[in-house]
């Protein structure tokens, strides 16, 4: 159920909704920048061996440099945001609340459903269950990334942010701290472990620590 | 007199002091333009010593090459001084260095601010060069984000040296923004209007003016960060009612236009280099033109794109990555105008001409890569990675770097005289451009495979061995080619033979004079009547040689050139500049001053260094006055103007105003921290506030009044200044009302709005006294009108932020 180690940070082998769905969108960003890049390419080079002569500054400032650049980004911006708003934390029945708090170098995190409990480096989650996790931080600015499963998200002194994240199958998940916080910052990391049903309910039960 | 008499008159009258002397007292452009850009590339050398040791220590997993302590700091010197010492500044270099002479000037519009802001450059540069030598070096990352460059969290000298270092340096770029705008906007020749004014001088102008409204929120910023790092002020502290975000939101506001202002200058070299290249004219200039224009304004719309993960709400995120995408629009108007350019011309592949290319190759991924990282969710995952570092450095080194290698060697024949004669050009080319895309192709991939930036090393088995070793090696070939840069430039300036004056058949000024250029640039200044001079009259150089422009008789012994009317280029006034002195060296030292005592928390120097400011600037202003009027002179042409001790609005005139669009916008920052902390930061209200009473409100009120009465009349400059000792007299009522700045935000953030009015109005109070110095002095009012007006500048400026600053500062307390 380990993913290849080399996989084991990437975005591009998703492992939950979120990921993936920025991992589609990034194929659609690398197809179009690709095709993009080969057309200035091409019409650098046409421009190039063309021979002397008046060109027309509406072809080239107004079509290419203005309704071109318009048009692909008016798609790629609506494309973005209903991605954006997908991935936002909503109400949902079944989703489940945690709390992150980071500090240098640790993360510790707690559980609605199991009061009082406290785990350092280690996120249990259920698989297959929206997790809403409610981040902060005591001293310095941290961020909350868990790239297999969804983007990441600051953990600011005095604020809350809630991330969505989602495991789609049981497993381990690595997770880093990823905004620059000092000497530690390297090593500063966690796990998710998404457990099954019978797993998460062990869980809950204070079996597995 | 002839050509050969007139050179040398004229060289007389403007040469600098001979021998080493001459390096400290030089205030011309040519000389400091020179200096500018060679200390600015000694930076780049630096910068890049830095980044191979980076690239080093991440050639191979688990390197014990250097420890995260040594990291920490090299990666962040890295990143601040390529940003700060060594792009910007190379722009300001370039620009005073060309631009009287694409404009037809004989020199910029403050000389001795010229030099000032060079020497404070160098030593702020030297403080930071000597932090890193010491192993003292800031370590918080280029961005310094506190808490994590707070006191509590990096107790050492590390960050003091950022914040105050940087703020000292920042100083010459707003003196050169000042310099540059004022100078495009008047000094240029006879009959260059806006619409014949070249390019670049577009680009510069832009520049310069985005440099006056983005280095404010960063100087703002710097000063809160080291005011709660040596003071304990609050203003990032959540527990005491700051706010982390609120040193992100000033970063960034001046971050992200800070790229443009990168990009911008490099965007004007090649709408004057390409076109040449491809002999003919840029297609669609007006739509360039607007299109700079847009660019500069939408930039700073865009500054939370780099906040997209610190949980701003969807809403505005998806408003500032609109912005964001945007922005792409007139970058793209740009690429395409110059693309029709090529396929109008007939190109050739010229050494400068193959960098134009380059940047095509390179600044389009970067471009792309940039809009990628500006829609929302994908920046949830590429933020902080790998995949940006690749990104910035295919915008910096694509849209900077190539542009500006490609500008050494279209204006190095102009600066040394000689014809560029090694190959070796060539071959530094091969190397850097496909070392660059080796170096950082591949590290978009790293990034997405999950590898931070920032971290010291790495486990080998992540997949990302092979990409860093591609990195490094390539990078380690880049180098190379930059040395051979550097050893073909040293070789050519000694000993290629001369060339020809305009190698390229460029149609613009700074080809209209024997190369390298006299210290007077033109014997006489041309009239001006198209957009390329030098096409329509090839023989121009020839006839301003031999003095038939205007001011072409020294005989007035006196360094002398002209200013236009800004929208229309007819000509104006003459302006008659300084000598030779060492006044801004002086100056800048004893700034130098003020900043160490700062630094290194000998508070006593503090005073001390600012009286001593104080005293350079009101010598340097004296010397400006004149006791009595002469009346127009003539200038040639049959043309008599005035100078400009006589005429309303002189070159300090303008210089104040847009001294005051940055101080201006820096005000408008601190404004928006206070309500920002106000609305957003949590541990808000604060328990107590500023009761200063009605007495203090009615104060304020007379006074302001007194003063914007008694500032319309020159004689009344006695109640002017008293009006100003008035309106202190209520902002030092508000300070002793106020609850302990070290307790909340609050408080700290009044002291700074109410320290920052008393400041004002003690400028206004020096400029009254010192116009009504020149009246006791028996100065004929006849050659004071311009004096007086910038006195009313300044006193009106005062008067608005005292009533808004003390206003905002007591308001509160009422209801
Ligand atoms: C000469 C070739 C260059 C190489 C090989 C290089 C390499 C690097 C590398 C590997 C990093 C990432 C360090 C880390 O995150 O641990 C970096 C960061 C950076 N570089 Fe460069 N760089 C070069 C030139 C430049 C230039 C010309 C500029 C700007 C004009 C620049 C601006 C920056 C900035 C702003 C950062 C971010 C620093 C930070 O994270 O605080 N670099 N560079
Ligand atoms: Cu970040
Ligand atoms: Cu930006």
């Amino acid at each position: 159920m380990l993913a290849g180690c080399e996989e084991r940070l990437s975005t591009v082998h998703p492992a939950g909704p979120a990921a993936s769905a920025i991992a589609d969108l990034w194929w659609v960003l690398l197809i179009g920048s690709v095709a993009i890049t080969l057309l200035v390419a091409g019409l650098v080079l046409w421009a190039w061996r063309r021979p002397e002569g008046a060109v027309s500054e509406r072809r080239f400032v107004i079509w290419l440099g203005l309704a071109f650049p318009m048009t692909v980004l008016w798609a790629l911006l609506a494309y973005g945001l209903f991605i954006g708003e997908r991935l936002l934390p909503r109400e949902g029945p079944d989703t489940l609340v945690v709390t992150a708090e980071a500090r240098r170098y640790e993360w510790r995190f707690g559980y609605d459903d199991r009061p009082g409990a406290v785990t350092r480096n280690r996120l249990h989650i259920p698989a297959g269950r929206p997790v809403d996790v409610a981040i902060t931080s005591v001293d310095v600015v941290h961020a909350f990334w868990v790239p297999r499963l969804a983007g990441k998200l600051d953990a600011v002194p005095g604020h809350v942010n809630t991330l969505r994240i989602e495991a789609a199958q049981p497993g381990e998940y690595a997770g880093l701290s990823a905004e620059y916080n000092g000497p530690g910052y390297r090593g500063h990391g966690f796990t998710v472990i998404a457990h099954d049903a019978a797993g998460w309910q062990a869980f809950l039960q204070g079996e597995a620590p | 007199m002839n050509a050969l008499e007139r050179h040398r008159a004229l060289s007389r009258i403007w040469a600098s002091d001979p021998g080493w002397r001459g390096w400290f007292t030089s205030v011309n452009h040519t000389d400091l333009g020179r200096m500018f850009m060679a200390v600015s590339a000694f930076f780049f050398i630096v910068g890049g010593i830095l980044a191979m040791l980076i690239r080093a220590q991440l050639a191979s997993p688990r390197s014990a090459f250097l420890g995260p302590e040594h990291y920490n700091q090299i990666f962040t010197m890295h990143g601040t001084i390529m940003m700060f010492l060594f792009a910007i500044p190379m722009f300001e270099g370039l620009a005073v260095y060309l631009l009287p002479k694409m404009l037809g000037s004989r020199d910029l519009a403050f000389p001795r601010l010229t030099a000032y802001g060079f020497w404070c450059y160098v030593f702020g540069g030297a403080m930071m060069i000597f932090s890193l030598l010491a192993g003292i070096a800031p370590d918080s990352g280029w961005f310094m984000y506190p808490p994590l460059s707070s006191a509590i969290n990096s107790p050492g000298i590390n960050s003091d040296f950022w914040l105050i270092g940087i703020t000292f340096v920042e100083i010459s770029a707003i003196s050169a923004a000042v310099e540059i705008t004022v100078t495009i906007l008047r000094y240029r020749a006879p009959g260059m209007s806006l619409a014949r004014m070249p390019i670049f001088a577009w680009y510069a102008l832009v520049t310069a003016v985005m440099i006056l409204t983005g280095f404010p929120p960063l100087i703002l910023g710097s000063i809160l960060l080291e005011l709660e790092r040596a003071f304990g002020l609050p203003f990032f502290q959540v527990a005491h009612g700051g706010d982390a975000l609120l040193w992100q939101h000033l970063f960034w506001l001046f971050g992200h236009p800070e790229v443009y202002i990168i990009f911008l200058p490099a965007a004007g070299a090649i709408s004057t280099i390409l076109p040449v290249m491809s002999r003919t004219r840029l297609l669609g200039h007006q739509w360039v033109i607007a299109s700079a224009v847009s660019l500069a304004v939408l930039s700073f719309g865009l500054w939370v794109h780099h906040m997209f993960t610190t949980g701003i709400p969807h809403l505005a995120l998806a408003f500032f990555s609109a912005a964001s995408t945007l922005v792409a629009v007139p970058t793209a108007v740009q690429i395409f105008a110059w693309i029709g350019t090529i396929a109008k011309g007939r190109p050739q592949m010229h050494l400068p001409m193959m960098w134009m290319l380059s940047f095509f190759a390179t600044f389009v991924i970067g471009g792309l890569t940039g809009v990628m990282v500006a829609v929302v969710p994908f920046d949830w995952q590429a933020h902080d990675t790998y995949f940006i570092v690749a990104h910035l450095h295919y915008v910096l080194i694509g849209g900077f770097v190539f542009p500006m290698l490609g500008a050494l060697y279209y204006w190095m024949p102009h600066v040394t005289g000689r014809k560029t004669f090694f190959k070796l050009g060539n071959t530094a080319f091969w190397l850097i451009v496909p070392g660059f895309h080796g170096t950082f192709l591949l590290l978009h991939w790293a990034g997405l495979l999950g590898m931070r930036r920032r971290i010291d090393t790495f486990d080998p088995g992540q997949g990302w061995e092979v990409i860093n070793i591609i990195a490094s090696v390539s990078s380690f070939v880049m180098a190379i080619g930059f040395a051979l840069v550097l050893i073909d430039v040293v070789v050519n300036a000694a000993v290629a033979i001369r060339g020809s004056r305009d190698p390229w058949g460029a149609g613009t000024l700074e080809w209209a004079m024997p190369t390298p250029a006299a210290p007077y640039n033109f014997a006489s200044l041309p009239q001006i009547t198209s957009r390329e001079p030098l096409w329509d009259t090839p023989d121009l150089p020839v006839q301003l040689a031999r003095g038939e422009g205007y001011l072409g008789d020294p005989s007035r012994n006196r360094r002398e050139t002209l200013t236009v009317e800004p929208a229309t280029g007819a000509p104006e006034y003459i302006v008659v500049f300084p000598g030779n002195t060492a006044l801004p060296i002086l100056m800048s030292a004893v700034t130098g001053l003020f900043f160490l005592g700062m630094l290194i928390k000998a508070y006593w120097l503090v005073p001390v260094a600012a009286v001593g400011v104080l005293g350079c600037a009101l010598v340097w202003a004296w010397g400006l006055q004149r006791r009595t009027p002469e009346g127009p002179l003539p200038v040639g042409r049959g043309l008599s103007l005035p100078v400009a001790s006589e005429v309303a609005h002189p070159p300090g005139w303008w210089g104040s105003l847009f001294l005051l669009l940055a101080d201006g916008t820096f005000f408008g920052s601190l404004l928006f921290g206070y309500a920002f902390l106000w609305t957003i930061a949590p541990n808000w209200p604060p328990q107590v506030w500023a009761q200063p009473g009605p007495h203090a409100i009615a104060i304020l009120a007379t006074g302001a009044v007194l003063a914007v009465i008694a500032a319309r009349y020159a004689r009344l400059w006695i109640l002017q200044g008293s009006a100003m000792i008035v309106m202190g007299a209520s902002g030092v009522l508000v300070l002793r009302s106020m609850p302990d700045p070290t307790v909340h935000a609050y408080a700290a953030t009044v002291w700074v709005l109410v320290g920052y009015a008393i400041l004002h109005q003690f400028i206004a109070f020096v400029t009254a006294v010192f116009h009504g110095m020149t009246r006791v002095a028996g100065h004929d009012p006849r050659t004071g009108p311009g004096l007086h007006r910038i006195t009313v500048l300044w006193s009106d400026y005062a008067v608005g932020v005292s009533v808004i600053g003390i206003g905002a500062a007591a308001i509160p307390g009422f209801v």
